[in-house]
């Protein structure tokens, strides 16, 4: 096998020098009964037929480059810059592993620095860890923070209907079998239902900005509530719409969370992807997750480092903020070229496509026979549609023409039976969007 | 050296990517929602290309030289894993769209779970954890839900051996656990005695590295889990060392009820300068239905004329979703390139070759180190960098002044057992001359710990950067780069 | 390192110093030795808070370790060394004097057959170092 450098004879030496016979001899420790077991797998290939093999299982996928795609929910079809590839190739970054030696590792280290500087740009918050492993794990993150922020006193989470179902449904595998109660999400009531559940019980309240359904809300109001009450207040992020929208530090957000897969991370069928987290200042010794300082080296020179380690789980054990041990280290370098490439100018044009092209495709579709815009709020890149038929069926139609159709919202809200979630980013010109808009049309009756 | 900051390089008004117009007719914007003062750096594509490259430089990575960090399993990443992952028909497919349009997809997420319950024993696998400590939370929640399914709701305890990595212990205080550690014996096994003491109804578990962070492959290890499965309490296999296991038993047979994998160790997916990892899980029968979801089912067998069809669904008990979607999708990809490459009998290759390694590297340089565990060992074995008669000398040094050297150091300070541990994994993807390089530098170290000291403390030499000052660090704590011109807190 | 004769000491490294019904405590010089460089401390009880021996009432870290600061005995907090927080280095160079962390009115005197006195301590410290 070409991985395994060894020859016979480098293999003859090395065993005589150990003082064995044959490789065989190393294993006397492992109970003989269960020793070397035929395994049922397939024989060794070479690289072409590797290749072959697996170029025919992507081909049996649709896949956005060749087919316009109009699903979002969470996951976004955006354009990466070439420049984001060919850094994430660079191998010095990507067969490094941690940096916890700071004189070698300094490209990962200062490429993390530089991540937390632009998340905190990019969400008005003090503080950003190194990433959790997605938006969802980074919510169930958060809710860990508030409940130790209360030192487990209080044991109610206030969650928004309207955050991503995955997400809530993650957060509630986390707590299973916890005391911790989480209310909120039971329906898509309006923010005046969330502000009459929060109380001296809660720990924390949850919403997401621009929310799963895409609409814009003020959270001014919200946080203010939140914080008479003594509970944090998180956000759920999308990280682009913020080159144009408000922080959510301006809505007093004590936690933001994000998926940050639009930051120039590939759609890859879900993952990897990158768990953006922030806060304020002061609850930075409560965030778990790697972060990086700055400091100097021994002959003077700026470095950074690992800091506050103390928190993690390599020295506290089962004191620790979190047992998380990794961060998303390629993704967060992802997102910093394509954020640095891009730069000031170039997220505020890609977000304002986003947001053009998303109003267009909605007014157009809004004008079908048959189908209504639900929402009669400002939205980012998505929104919501009722449709004269089952989604599911209407999707069916529209793979027929190579068009990928929007979220089925039925499966995850009732009350939304019929409607269609519509996701249109930069990548989608007007002639695809048109395309889009004449297909529903012609597939609102049989 | 150094290099500036990326915000520190902006100049207003450049730009690195020129985007399309806007070609549909404008919307005004919310009044009240806009805002006004995105900080972001503004640089051309040159200037971005040359910082992040130059970034790069200061790194050091497998496709440098031997990267010997122990239980890391730092081998090399096959370069065809990355052009796998970055075909367009994985790469652009996105997570929502219907099964029948991502039956590649799913047919590659199907094999690679049908061969890592192949590799591990197991009856069945998730592939949803995010990292191996992912994977672990998983396990916890599993035992918990196991457990209190058949309303054994007073199992609080889970044991752990006092040579287990930190993420054992939060994961089970994160899945609401008490963890109660156990001590090794004097050739770094379970210590028997103590586990039979705490084996009692209130066991929900028994966390079990084995190999174990010593590198030693528990000598008890039918014992320990006859002792566990006696009191009623289920094994968790922390398969972070699953490299020396490879074809050579699974543990599954051992009777092991739960297994994480590390794909970015063990199967060759890179670290990444931290991540992603992927860490699935394995369980036995009676844990089956417990499993994280969504996993991969052949809906439909196919026959002749038709091909299988396959789907995600969750298992009946599932503790449910612990990311959202399907997991690492892009790493799993790599993962199944290169078990597809190396087949059943490179596999047992891959562990022979690790065994075989690390214990030649063991008696290479146990003369002028101490090894405390001195015995065949597995895929990893631990040394001492201290000497009684190098006062002064610590398992720091040693891995400072290897860098001077050429090379990453080992893993140092853990084990938390062995005192100034260094530990060192080479994995089977060194040769001897490799080997015998790394050796000659750790034995000449060892002899100026004794001749010339003052060279190691101040070690590194002829790295970028020396020593970083961590005290400064955790004091100013200085977390971002905030603009000089706006003094923001 | 220095072994203060007048104090009572615990087995998880705090010192006590008595005067009265009213104490004082703080953490041992051997344990600021082993813990190096403190970088972060942080006082969870305020002023009138009532808490068992035993209770968890500070936590500090240093570059490589974080260590919980437990009650030696049961009280009642008079005051608490606010300055701790912005000089924590205070713990490595005065733990004894400057880095005491908490004052209060002790609740129950029978207490006092749980602390050590100095031999004793410095007995524990011997052992540990042996290991």
């Amino acid at each position: 096998m070409s991985y395994i450098p060894h020859t016979e004879n480098d293999r003859r030496e090395m065993l005589a020098d150990i003082g064995v016979k044959r490789i065989e001899d190393l294993y006397q420790v492992i109970p003989e009964e269960t020793r070397f077991p035929n395994l049922n797998l397939p024989e060794g290939m070479s690289e072409i037929e590797v290749i072959d093999e697996l170029q025919m299982l992507a081909e049996a996928n649709m896949e956005t480059k060749h087919f316009p795609c109009f699903l979002g929910a969470g996951a976004y079809n955006h354009f990466i810059p070439s420049v984001v590839g060919h850094i994430l190739q660079r191998s010095e970054f990507y067969t490094a592993y941690t940096p916890y030696q700071p004189e070698i590792s300094q490209g990962t280290l200062q490429t993390i620095f530089e991540y937390q500087s632009l998340i905190c740009q990019l969400t008005g918050m003090e503080a950003s860890n190194a990433s959790h492993y997605d938006g969802a794990t980074a919510l169930a993150e958060a809710v860990i923070l508030a409940t130790r922020q209360h030192r487990g006193r209080r044991k109610k989470i206030v969650l928004s209907a309207a955050i991503h179902p995955q997400y809530r449904e993650v957060v509630r595998t986390y707590f299973q079998g916890l005391d911790l109660e989480i209310i909120g999400d039971k329906s898509l009531e309006d923010t005046e239902a969330l502000l009459a559940m929060v109380d001296e019980n809660t720990a924390m309240v949850g919403v997401q900005y621009p929310d799963f359904l895409g609409r814009i809300k003020n959270f001014a109001k919200l946080g203010e509530v939140a914080h008479a009450a003594g509970a944090l207040f998180c956000m759920v992020v999308n990280p682009l719409a913020l080159a144009i929208l408000k922080p959510p530090s301006e809505f007093g957000a004590d936690i933001v969370v994000a998926e940050g897969q639009p930051l120039g991370i590939p759609l890859s069928y879900g993952g990897p992807y990158l768990g953006v987290f922030a806060t304020k200042k002061k609850y930075v010794r409560m965030m778990s997750g790697r972060l990086v300082g700055e400091t100097l080296d021994s002959r003077g020179q700026r470095g950074y480092v690992l800091a506050l380690t103390p928190r993690e789980q390599h020295i506290r054990r089962e004191r620790a903020s979190s047992n998380i041990c990794t961060n998303q280290g390629l993704m967060v370098l992802a997102a910093a070229v394509y954020l640095s490439v891009l730069g000031k100018q170039g997220l505020q044009e890609v977000a304002r496509l986003n947001y053009q092209k998303a109003h267009y495709a909605a007014k157009a579709i809004d004008g079908l026979e048959g189908y209504k815009l639900w929402s009669t709020m400002p939205f980012f890149n998505e929104f919501a549609v009722a449709c004269p038929r089952p989604v599911t069926e209407i999707n069916k139609k529209l793979i027929d023409y190579g068009i990928l159709g929007g979220f089925d919202l039925g499966q995850d809200y009732p009350d939304l039976k019929d409607h269609m979630l519509i996701a249109v980013t930069e990548l989608n010109t007007k002639e695809k969007i048109d395309d889009l808009v004449s297909v529903l049309g012609e597939v609102a009756h049989d | 050296m150094t290099e500036p900051l990326i915000f520190e390089l902006s100049s207003p008004g450049r730009k690195g990517v020129e985007l399309p117009e806007c070609d549909v007719p404008e919307t005004p914007l919310p009044k009240d929602l806009i805002r006004d003062d995105l900080l972001l750096p503004e640089l051309s594509e040159v200037d971005v290309v040359r910082h992040f490259t130059r970034l790069s430089q200061l790194n050091y990575g497998i496709d440098i030289s031997a990267y010997p960090l122990g239980s890391c399993t730092m081998k090399y990443n096959p370069k065809v894993n990355e052009d796998a992952a970055r075909l367009p028909g994985f790469a652009y497919t996105h997570p929502l769209q219907g099964p029948e349009e991502a039956q590649g997809n799913l047919l590659l997420m199907f094999e690679l779970q049908e061969w890592l319950k192949e590799i591990g024993g197991f009856a069945g696998v998730s592939l949803q954890p995010a990292a191996g400590a992912h994977g672990e939370l998983a396990g916890i929640m599993m035992i918990h839900a196991y457990h209190h399914d058949r309303k054994d709701d007073r199992r609080i305890k889970i044991l752990i051996p006092d040579s287990a990595h930190g993420t054992n212990p939060a994961s089970t205080a994160m899945g609401g656990f008490q963890s109660v550690e156990i001590p090794s014996d004097d050739r770094g096994n379970i210590d028997l005695e103590a586990l039979r003491r705490e084996c009692d109804g209130t066991v929900a578990g028994l966390m079990l590295t084995n190999p174990n962070t010593l590198g030693l492959f528990d000598e008890h290890v039918r014992e320990i889990i006859e002792l566990v499965h006696g009191c009623g309490g289920l094994m968790y296999g922390d398969g972070a060392n699953m490299n020396a296991l490879l074809g050579v038993v699974r543990p599954g047979d051992l009777g092991f009820d739960i297994l994480h994998y590390n794909l970015h160790k063990t199967f060759s997916t890179p670290h990444g300068g931290g991540g992603p990892g992927s860490g699935p899980v394995g369980v036995s029968e009676r844990l089956k239905d417990f499993l994280p979801g969504p996993i991969v089912e052949a809906v439909d067998e196919g026959d002749e004329n038709r091909p299988p069809k396959f789907d995600l669904i969750f298992p009946r008990k599932s503790i449910g979703r612990v990311k959202a979607f399907h997991g690492h999708f892009g790493v799993m990809v790599k993962a199944y390139t290169y078990l597809r490459m190396i087949g059943k009998d490179g596999l047992r290759a891959v562990a022979d070759h690790a065994v075989l390694n690390a214990n030649y590297l063991r008696v290479r340089i146990r003369d002028a180190y101490r090894v405390p565990y001195d015995r065949i060992c597995m895929h990893e074995f631990v040394a001492e960098g201290a000497w009684e008669d190098a006062p002064g000398i610590r398992a720091l040094d040693v891995a400072k002044r290897l860098m001077d050297y050429g090379y990453h150091p080992p893993t140092n300070y853990f084990p938390l057992i062995v005192h100034e541990a260094l530990m060192i994994e080479p994995t089977e993807t060194e040769s001897k001359e490799s080997l015998d390089a790394f050796a000659d530098a750790m034995i000449k170290i060892a002899g100026e710990a004794h001749t010339d000291p003052d060279v190691l403390h101040g070690a590194p030499h002829i790295t970028a950067f020396g020593r970083m000052d961590e005290v400064r660090a955790a004091k100013q704590l200085v977390l971002r780069y905030v603009p000089k011109e706006k003094n923001q807190i | 390192m220095s072994f203060p004769e007048d104090l009572k000491y615990t087995e998880n490294d705090e010192w006590v110093r008595v005067e009265g019904n009213k104490g004082t405590a703080g953490i041992s010089d051997y344990a600021q030795e082993h813990l190096s460089d403190v970088v972060y401390v942080e006082i969870m009880p305020g002023e009138g808070d009532s808490f068992s021996k035993g209770d968890p009432v500070a936590t500090i870290e240093s570059v490589k370790a974080a260590a919980d600061v437990y009650a030696p005995i049961s009280g009642k907090i008079i005051s608490v060394n606010e300055g701790l927080a912005d000089n924590p280095e205070l713990i490595n160079t005065d733990p004894y004097g400057e880095a005491w962390m908490i004052r209060f009115e002790i609740a129950d005197p029978s207490e006092f057959d749980g602390l050590m006195d100095v031999a004793a301590y410095k007995k524990v410290c011997e052992e540990r170092d042996r290991s």
